[in-house]
């Protein structure tokens, strides 16, 4: 049964449910997939699969199933063979092409046609033994073969199902992967909130007109806060030594942070390693600007977002830092701990990979803030974080 | 269940039209949304011709198109009408008209024409990412039953011909599961360089083999590169060789002079970056 099939795009995290199932069930009932493995990869793909970021989970499963790695996909297999030799369903096959299918033994060609799925690896458009586009295979389309067994409709220079699934087009599109500019940008528009607060008042005309009519049609201005994005965002990073590999990637972020239009305001500050008594601003000029001051003002409504690996000498993370003042003197871990005291909602964006936060001052710095990896679905979680309630 | 076999002529397939040109995919998705009537929602890089896939489901099924651009202020209820309440007020003021015939302020969104249209018609909802998060699930209803209420009269809409819905993403936004779960999904590939040649070709017929293959290897070559932050799209290379065409160029090289860059590359850092990779070499290129 092809339900084992979405159990197991279950397992990969792609959501199906019922609602999938059905579908998928009432397109091939109709024959949309066109009696043929293409087709049903094409349909299961378009029915099953609803964001980019699950297609290369579907692939994989689908090219496991397809290519016999778990025993269990047999089934599945025969149940896919039986709609291919069923031509009812298969509405180009003209006469002479549906004989020809009927003279062949049919037991033999799906016995090839199946251990050639298995044995395919890749694409392959011509030639006269796999299963593809062209040449003239008994399998595949838009082929010679006087007698095959059609995979798909006719056309040209596309990939096959199998073929496509198993090049794995859509690992780009994962969203555990480490981001692009563009991709961070949709993760931080996320943080867009509307509230109707402050400004100008701009006039409410649907209850202008109610009031007025209600006041016999006296008129009666009534007026409202507009409606403004309202997130303020502080932007953390440490450009320090270790994340020099990172460095293209956090100039991704910020470059991403500076093009999103819906904050209403956004700082962004570099430090070094650790934040100390100061940070310093991003534009040319690299004014230190002390903690202190930024506290000040800022409210604790700004959502604070820290970039950086965490780790570091301990010195650095404990150790007093060089401040020319006494109140200086603290601690980096001390800073970080003032700075989540402040903000009601921050985040620590960390580009390592998960596996590779063993460092102890990673564990240190996890201690005081949620740490989340650089990646799509890291982000999504730190947005979630920094939108979820309105109180620690 | 599901055991009967449906006649295939239920249904017009869709197989791309001239213009427009399909890949198996794509023509899949619009099929299964054609035949389970259900939304199609496409989402792809910009400027891979979602919007134009609508024009091309509109003209191979012989259908309107009804167009509905969402944008950042955009609210469900606005698809399917506007009660014109600052018109109403005028009147009454100067007498104009019968106030007392609300339906004359009634004015029918996107959404609202299609369901009441004569005949079926194409309605494509572009950039649906762009409104309120909460705007996709306020439509659910109406896409759902294809008939809704207007609250000021009392007089019910219903869609005598179902019309084909087809959303377009550019994934600005998440959208919501229960909004995703009723949609046939499709994410339109970059083409290689094989459809796109052929996608040239549409645009350009009759276009000289070299140059071809020369802007298709700067194309290609300029999308390669990791520093440039907007990759040109499909759109960009079209009007880049419009471009070329119209100037009579004949040969272009991926070098620094290349002509008419500003037709690919349109942000200023990445005309730098572009340099730079230039003079850079391999060693920056990925």
């Amino acid at each position: 049964m092809f339900i084992r099939f979405l159990y197991e795009l279950r397992a990969r995290q792609v959501p199906v449910g019922v609602q999938e199932a059905v579908s998928l069930a009432a397109a091939l009932a109709r024959g949309l997939h066109e009696s043929s493995l293409d087709g049903f990869y094409f349909t299961a793909r378009a029915l099953l699969v609803h964001s980019e970021r699950h297609l290369d989970d579907f692939d994989l499963v689908f090219a496991e199933h397809f290519r016999g790695v778990p025993g269990a996909a047999a089934k599945l297999l025969d149940e896919l063979l039986e709609w291919l030799e069923d031509p009812a369903t298969r509405p180009e096959l003209d006469a002479a092409e549906r004989a020809s299918i009927e003279a062949l033994d049919l037991a033999e060609l799906r016995r090839r046609f199946e251990q050639r799925l298995r044995e395919q690896r890749e694409r392959h458009d011509g030639g006269s033994h796999w299963i593809g586009t062209g040449g003239t295979s008994p399998f595949g389309r838009g082929g010679a073969h006087p007698s095959g067994l059609a995979v798909g409709a006719a056309g040209s220079g596309q990939r096959s199902g199998l073929a496509s699934a198993g090049a794995r087009l859509y690992r780009p599109y994962r969203s555990d992967v480490v981001l692009d500019v563009r991709q961070i940008e949709v993760a931080l528009r996320k943080l867009r909130a509307f509230a109707r607060e402050g400004a100008e008042p701009e006039l409410d005309v649907d209850a202008t007109i109610d009031r007025t009519a209600r006041n016999a049609g006296e008129l009666e201005i009534v007026t409202r806060p507009p409606r403004r994005a309202n997130t303020r965002v502080i932007l953390m990073m440490d450009v320090g030594g270790s994340m020099d590999p990172h460095a293209l990637l956090v100039s991704q972020l910020f470059s991403a942070a500076r093009r999103a239009t819906h904050f209403r305001e956004l700082r962004a500050y570099t430090f070094h390693n650790c934040v100390y008594g100061e940070v310093y601003e991003t534009d040319a000029h690299q004014r230190a600007v002390s903690v202190a001051t930024l506290l000040g003002e800022c409210g604790k409504h700004y959502k604070l977002v820290l970039v950086g690996d965490a780790s570091m000498a301990s010195y650095e993370l404990f150790g007093a830092s060089y401040g020319s003042r006494a109140e200086e003197r603290i601690s980096g871990i001390a800073w970080l701990g003032a700075l989540r005291q402040h903000f009601e909602r921050s985040v620590w964006l960390n580009p390592d990979p998960p596996s590779a936060w063993s460092h102890y001052t990673v564990s240190a710095v996890r201690e005081v803030f949620p740490m989340f990896p650089l990646t799509l679905d890291g982000v999504g979680d730190a947005v979630l974080e920094l939108t979820r309630g309105r109180s620690r | 269940m599901l055991r009967c076999r449906l006649p295939m002529t239920e249904f017009r397939r869709f197989r791309g039209t001239s213009r427009y040109l399909t890949n198996d995919s794509l023509e899949a998705a619009v099929n299964c949304a054609l035949a389970l009537e259900r939304p199609l929602l496409v989402k792809g890089e910009p400027g891979t011709g979602k919007t134009l896939l609508a024009e091309a489901i509109a003209e191979a099924l012989a259908c309107p198109l009804i167009t509905w651009h969402v944008k950042s202020t955009t609210r469900a209820a606005d698809g399917l009408y506007v009660y014109d309440t600052v018109q109403r007020l005028y009147d009454s003021r100067f007498e104009d008209g019968d106030v007392r015939d609300i339906r004359r302020y009634i004015k029918l969104g996107p959404l609202g024409e299609a369901l009441r249209a004569e005949a079926r018609s194409v309605l494509l909802i572009d950039e649906v990412d762009k409104a309120d998060l909460e705007f996709p699930n306020d439509l659910l209803h109406e896409l759902d039953r294809m008939r809704f209420r207007i609250q000021e009269t009392g007089e019910e809409v219903v869609a005598r011909h179902r019309p084909v819905v087809m959303i377009t993403s550019n994934n600005e936004k998440e959208l919501p599961d229960a909004f995703l779960r009723r949609c046939v999904f499709h994410f339109i590939d970059f083409p290689d360089e094989a459809f796109m040649r052929r996608i040239v070709d549409v645009h350009h017929p009759g276009l000289d083999e070299r140059l071809i293959a020369q802007t298709l290897a700067a194309f290609f070559e300029i999308r390669k590169m990791t520093r440039v932050r907007k990759r040109p799209s499909t759109s960009e290379l079209i009007d880049w060789i419009a471009v070329l065409r119209k100037a009579g160029i004949a040969e272009v090289r991926l070098d620094r002079s290349l002509p008419f860059l500003g037709a690919l590359l349109k942000k200023e850092q990445d005309l730098v970056a572009f340099a730079d990779q230039l003079a850079g070499g391999a060693r920056h290129r990925s």
